[in-house]
């Protein structure tokens, strides 16, 4: 039977099911098979804090969300125009994601009375005609799996557990994808277990033959590749990029790889990842807890290492002291927070950017910190190299404030070369560097930078330079033991300095408006760049002009930062908190700023974000 | 010149003569007249130049409290950090740096209240760290509230009516916590705490080193009972490896094992030969250690072992860390950056 085959310029797939369904493995299977054929992608994994809550239930809902097309893709998709729910619960919880008239791909199997009860459905959705507004393809998935595995010895139990591998290869099908990207998946995964790689195998030719023969589906679907940038490229999540980033930057800049760290979400796959690569010298010491993580890491900057740990909010608060600690002993760190839905424990696997001000503040006394953000799962690769460059040749802790939401999303990146990244110089003091009067020549450990105002980094073992620092004030200079009120006075200053003249290496904020004819700039700071991006498109395709920027160094802000928002007559600043970089906006440039916040432990959608930015640039 | 400790096999040899001066920093020494951290200081400074090594390599690193300013008057590379954390950071620097020795220096507050948790965690892990634990039994600092081993009751400014904290003992708590060098030794007998920093440097992994040490302002003649030529010797039990533990300014005390498998202390003059104990600070089981501990009374301090608990040999964490390095460069080359990033699914567009 031919089918009509329809090309469309980007669709967005949810897949929903049980945690244990193996839903996320589904969705990064399809996404990198769809990577590989040249689409542009985004995605957004959306799922509980609990490991397995109870099967069947709404707690226990994992979904995966998936937007690509034959052009640059900024978000997964406010809507999904697909919703693949393998069960009573997936569909209850995710059906408000699909948009009216999408299709409904639904496993049949699972909608006996108990599991509709369990979830509080009084009537069977499928039959009672609440589903009408959308195209539903009723799809008996786990009694096909388990009649095409019927030639292996297996339990019809062990037989079920492959029907996210029969829903693959059918939606693989309907949007013309190969299957051999997930055969060589297989391969790797199940080498070992002969039948289980043969029945996972034989669900996914399943799915796909029932996607070419079912009456279910009288259509079947083309993406063309999207243009761009010619090159080598690798789909990559945000906390991968961000790994890579930390290693290309130990690389460059000559200085072995310390992660100290404690397992937190959604931080841990940092560590995971960095803990294989020891062939790159790569140490990491899985402390016992958040302070002894970034003290460990602290000490191995004070060795000479490229001291760095990773966490979250919670994480951030216990290491405060530390932090202060570096900023004191003005040695490099990079403090990686990978920021979740707060306070507290808060929403530990929900997105958020509630930690802005703690990056900035979380501190007794007076201790700077320099902030930088990434914008997108790939651009975290970027972000890591600035930070560490940073870090280094200021001799100063450094946030890259990373969220649930880059982390965990993924797209493709165009690989970079080693040879095309920045070299990054550490400097190790090597001798004396002062002369007193009396001719003597010393090394006084706080003398500075005059350019940077940083000072010499002298690690142990070198002989002339051994010297004491510490957390109580130091004199400027010698470093000695200082109680003089204007010797502090000066310090405070001082460091603050060093930190504000790093703008002075920062490229100046961007500003993205095509017409030149904006009134209205939008201004956002890591992972909303997709959502207001996109809003920005949109509008501007209805004739509203819009301005937007994204702010990727959040301390010292880019030194153009008051100029940019004084030249608009609105500035919005859309945020997924209640208003902090509005806050600081506000305060540093006297500029009435305008916050959209949302704090939902959801990325903002495109939708929301134009309606917002329509409502302040028509008013007034 | 030393043989070279063990556990300073990786760090670089002194081609020059030291003596305690070369360890003397420039720096006015800020301790209270008359504290027994004075007389610590003299004796580190004393033993540095035993170790052999090349100052540069030497780092001593401290938390909060008085004796965490010891950094300053050393004339090495020094941290002096925030409070209970010394042990961390030490950690991340001896990981870093095998060719460091690498030394902390805490108190009773930093070290068993405050850091309490990273202390416990560097013993099992048993990175190559020797620790000073100076006890006085006391905040001095603060001036002058109780710690976690001051006396049940004691009066202090934060317990007018007498403290109802029980303390713990430093060294009980480090054995438990899989600890594989404990000793103890007191600030005003240097050939003694000698002796133990010598035992210590030839340990390889953590050391923990109580040393009995004055605050004369805030509990003065805490340990008065060990250091009284008239009680010392009949009060403090003096451990030596493979010796029978008999002690006494008359050599007529001794520890023995008793029916019930526990120690217990007795009259040399009451006991058969086979009955006292002979001391085994190379015990694989932690419990004869852990026993020697509790023969103390915490109040009169009557039976107080001083001296090598415990000395057991187990791989280090960064030894074991470096291996793990070097088997993965040995099996795959020094990483390659590229063929890191370009991953196994790669794509081209044109």
């Amino acid at each position: 039977m031919s089918k009509e085959v329809v090309e469309l310029d980007h669709v967005s797939i949810r897949f929903a099911g049980d945690s244990g369904d193996g839903m996320q493995l589904t969705g990064d299977q399809f996404t990198s098979t769809t990577a590989g054929l040249g689409n542009d992608l985004t995605t957004f994994p959306d799922f509980p804090a609990e490991i397995r809550a109870p099967a069947g239930t709404l707690p226990g809902v994992s979904a995966f969300q998936l937007n690509f097309g034959d052009h640059d893709i900024l978000t997964p998709g406010d809507f999904a125009d697909v919703l693949v729910a393998m069960n009573p619960a997936a569909l209850k919880a995710n059906l408000k994601e699909l948009r009216k008239g999408g299709d409904l791909l639904v496993n049949t199997d699972e909608f006996g009375s108990r599991a509709l009860t369990k979830v509080g459905y009084d009537s069977n959705p499928l039959e009672d005609g609440s589903l009408d507004g959308y195209n539903v393809h009723p799809i008996a998935l786990t009694s096909m799996t388990v009649e095409a595995l019927k030639e292996f010895d297996m339990t019809k139990k062990d037989a079920e557990r492959a029907k996210n591998m029969f829903a693959l290869g059918m939606l693989l099908w309907l949007f013309s994808r190969p299957l051999e990207p997930t055969i060589k998946f297989l391969d790797a995964k199940f080498g070992k277990k002969p039948t289980i790689l043969a029945a996972n195998k034989k669900a996914l030719q399943a799915g796909w033959s029932f996607g070419e023969t079912t009456e279910s589906f009288s259509t079947q679907f083309v993406v063309k590749p999207a243009s761009m940038p010619a090159g080598t490229y690798r789909n990559i999540h945000g906390n991968l990029a961000t790994a890579y980033g930390l290693i290309a930057a130990s690389k460059r800049s000559g200085l072995p790889l310390f992660l100290g760290s404690y397992p937190i979400t959604p931080a841990s796959d940092i560590l995971h990842e960095l803990s294989k690569h020891k062939g790159f010298g790569v140490r990491t010491f899985q402390a016992e807890d958040e302070i002894a993580a970034i003290g460990a890491a602290l000490g191995a900057s004070y060795a000479g290492m490229l001291g760095i740990t990773t966490t979250s909010g919670p994480g951030v608060a216990l290491k405060s002291e530390t932090i202060g600690l570096a900023v004191a002993l003005e040695l490099p760190l990079i403090i990686i927070d990978v920021q979740r839905g707060g306070p507290s424990t808060g929403l530990p696997t929900k997105t958020e950017q509630a930690d802005l001000l703690q990056a900035m503040f979380g501190r007794n006394g007076e201790a700077p910190v320099p902030i930088v953000a990434p914008q997108s799962p790939a651009d975290c690769f970027n972000a890591a190299i600035e930070a560490a460059r940073i870090a280094i040749t200021y001799r100063t802790p450094v946030f890259l404030l990373s969220d649930g939401y880059v982390a965990n999303g993924a797209e493709p990146w165009l690989i970079p070369t080693e040879d095309s990244l920045p070299v990054i110089e550490p400097k190790f003091a090597t001798g004396p560097n002062h002369i007193l009067e009396d001719g003597t020549e010393v090394f006084w450990p706080f003398k500075r930078d005059p350019e940077t105002l940083a000072r010499p980094w002298a690690i142990p073992g070198v002989a002339g330079l051994e010297h004491r620092i510490g957390g109580i004030e130091k004199q400027d200079g010698t470093g000695n033991i200082s109680y003089d009120p204007a010797n502090h006075d000066f310090m405070v200053r001082t460091r603050q300095a060093k930190v504000d003249g790093i703008a002075k290496t920062v490229a100046p904020l961007l500003v993205d408006d095509p017409s030149g004819a904006a009134k209205t700039l939008v201004i956002g700071w890591g992972s909303t760049y997709g959502p207001i991006q996109d809003a920005c498109r949109n509008l501007r395709d209805e004739g509203i002009q819009v301005a937007h920027a994204q702010v990727r160094h959040l301390n010292p802000f880019p030194s153009n930062m008051g100029d940019v928002i004084k030249s608009y007559d609105k500035v919005i600043v859309p945020e997924m908190n209640l208003g902090q970089l509005n806050m600081l906006l506000r305060a540093k440039y006297l500029v009435d700023t305008i916050g959209f916040n949302q704090v939902r432990g959801l990325p903002f959608k495109t939708q929301e974000l134009m309606d917002a930015i329509k409502e302040v640039a028509s008013h007034g | 010149m030393a043989e070279t400790f063990a556990s300073l096999s990786l760090v670089p040899k002194t081609d020059v003569p030291q003596s305690a001066k070369d360890f003397k920093t420039d720096q006015e020494v800020r301790w209270c007249p008359g504290c027994g951290d004075y007389a610590i200081l003299a004796a580190v400074q004393g033993f540095m130049p035993e170790l052999g090594v090349k100052r540069e390599n030497i780092v001593f690193v401290s938390g909060i409290g008085c004796s965490s300013r010891f950094p300053y008057y050393m004339n090495t590379y020094g941290v002096h950090s925030i409070h209970g954390r010394a042990p961390a950071i030490a950690s991340g620097l001896a990981l870093s740096r095998p060719d460091l020795s690498v030394w902390v220096v805490t108190g009773d507050g930093d070290a068993l209240s405050i850091g309490g948790n990273h202390l416990i965690h560097a013993l099992r892990r048993n990175v190559n760290l020797k620790i000073l634990l100076f006890n006085n039994r006391i905040y001095g600092l603060t001036k002058g509230q109780f710690s976690p081993t001051s006396e049940a009751g004691k009066i202090t400014k934060s317990s007018p009516v007498g403290s109802v904290d029980y303390p713990f003992n430093p060294l009980s708590v480090a054995l438990g916590a899989e600890a594989t060098f404990v000793a103890r030794t007191i600030d005003s007998d240097r050939q003694h705490l000698q002796s133990v920093l010598r035992a210590a440097a030839e340990h390889e992994g953590t050391a923990l080193i109580e040393i009995y040490q004055n605050c004369d302002i805030f509990n003065d003649n805490a340990w008065e009972p060990m250091k009284n030529p008239e009680t010392r010797d009949d009060i403090t039990i003096r451990l030596n490896h493979g010796e029978k533990i008999i002690f006494g300014a008359n050599n007529d005390r001794c520890v023995i094992r008793k029916a019930d498998g526990s120690l217990g202390v007795a009259n040399v003059a009451n006991v058969s030969a086979d009955q006292i104990v002979t001391h085994d600070a190379h015990a694989t089981d932690p419990s004869f250690a852990f026993a020697l501990t509790r023969l103390s009374h915490p109040e009169t301090l009557q039976d107080t072992p001083i001296g090598v608990f415990r000395d057991v040999k187990r791989a280090t964490y960064e030894a074991q860390m470096r291996e793990q390095i070097t088997v993965a460069q040995a099996a795959a080359g020094a990483g390659d950056l590229d063929a890191l990033l370009q991953g196994k699914d790669t794509w081209e567009v044109r």
